[in-house]
């Protein structure tokens, strides 16, 4: 079995007012040397699958055609096996 | 003329456009629940407001995989009319029978607010009662209404005459300070190439009968009965 470990993020030139928030949030508490803070979302799924490439080829297809929404973000995905 | 209103689990909007089509228009309406795998029999379709399956994951990105949007994709194809307002118009942009996104307002806060519309033209079904360049009140209320597209969308929405409603003041400016969650263009409401699909963020249907302080909504559904005469 695996778990994908996906991470959906916002394209790099889409604005972010949420991380830009939080960002504005921490240097009010101090932390003066950051930038460019982005939020996205992680999405944990657990695959009843052997085989480390039809893992990975289902993992794409469920981004592709659910999790991910192309016109403002991007994504990543790692196969850990369970 | 046939009308009908589908609800999908947590639609919140749909017996409002019920009641307008029903009781103050005198149309025949009918709900078509979000499961339904029959075919869409009506003349015209609206795909309501809400918060369907809760907004998770991205709003209107579960609800566009109901078996009934199967049925409106097909339906919209054949050149059948079809309306989504505010959580409609983000199934209709997920589903992809309307361009762009509805990313969440700049200001990141959930905005419920009476707000004037720009009607840029009038050459569309969905606007012929309307006069181009009306200033109109139809009401907001929504947390992700920011509407984007990369540029080319934007040119092609802008050349072709797609955009039918934008934000603006009651004296029609559109500019930065008249836009409520930081649109593209203050753009409120586009429709498909084809000029069969309309989405709009605003509420007509909330802003249809003067005991609600605004009618100006209604003047859309009868854009739609008119061309249908």
């Amino acid at each position: 079995m695996f778990k994908a470990n996906i991470y959906v993020t916002l394209k790099k030139s889409i604005f972010d007012p949420q991380g830009k928030a939080a960002e504005n949030s921490l240097v009010t508490l101090g932390f003066k040397n950051i930038r460019n803070t982005r939020i996205g979302k992680f999405i944990e799924i657990e695959l009843d699958e052997n085989d480390k490439n039809i893992a990975s080829e289902i993992t794409k297809e469920m981004c592709e055609k659910l999790l991910v929404n192309f016109n403002i973000e991007t994504y990543r995905f790692e196969l850990e096996e369970i | 003329m046939k009308f009908g209103v589908i609800i999908f689990p947590a639609s919140n909007c749909a017996e409002d456009c019920y009641y307008v089509l029903s009781s103050l228009l005198n149309q025949n309406t009918k709900y078509f629940w979000h499961k339904s795998s029959e075919a869409i029999d009506t003349d015209v379709v609206i795909l309501p407001g809400g918060f369907s399956f809760g907004d998770y994951l991205r709003c209107g990105a579960i609800a566009r995989f109901s078996p009934v949007m199967e049925r409106v994709i097909e339906f919209a194809g054949k050149g059948g009319l079809v309306i989504g307002i505010c959580n409609g118009f983000q199934i209709l942009t997920e589903s992809g029978l309307l361009p762009g996104t509805l990313m969440k307002n700049t200001c990141l806060k959930f905005i419920c607010s009476p707000q004037y519309l720009k009607v840029e033209n009038n050459y569309s079904v969905f606007s012929k009662k309307y006069n181009s360049g009306d200033v109109i009140n139809c009401p907001i209320a929504h947390n992700e209404g920011n509407y984007f597209a990369d540029e080319n969308t934007i040119n092609k929405l802008e050349k072709n005459n797609q955009i039918l409603f934008r934000y603006c003041d009651e004296n029609g400016n559109v500019n930065d300070s008249t836009n409520p969650n930081g649109s593209v263009n203050n753009i409120a409401g586009i429709i498909n190439i084809k000029g069969n699909v309309l989405g709009l963020m605003p509420h007509p249907e909330r802003s249809s009968e003067k005991i609600l302080l605004c009618d100006d909504g209604i003047k859309l559904f009868k854009s739609i009965i008119e061309f249908y005469n």
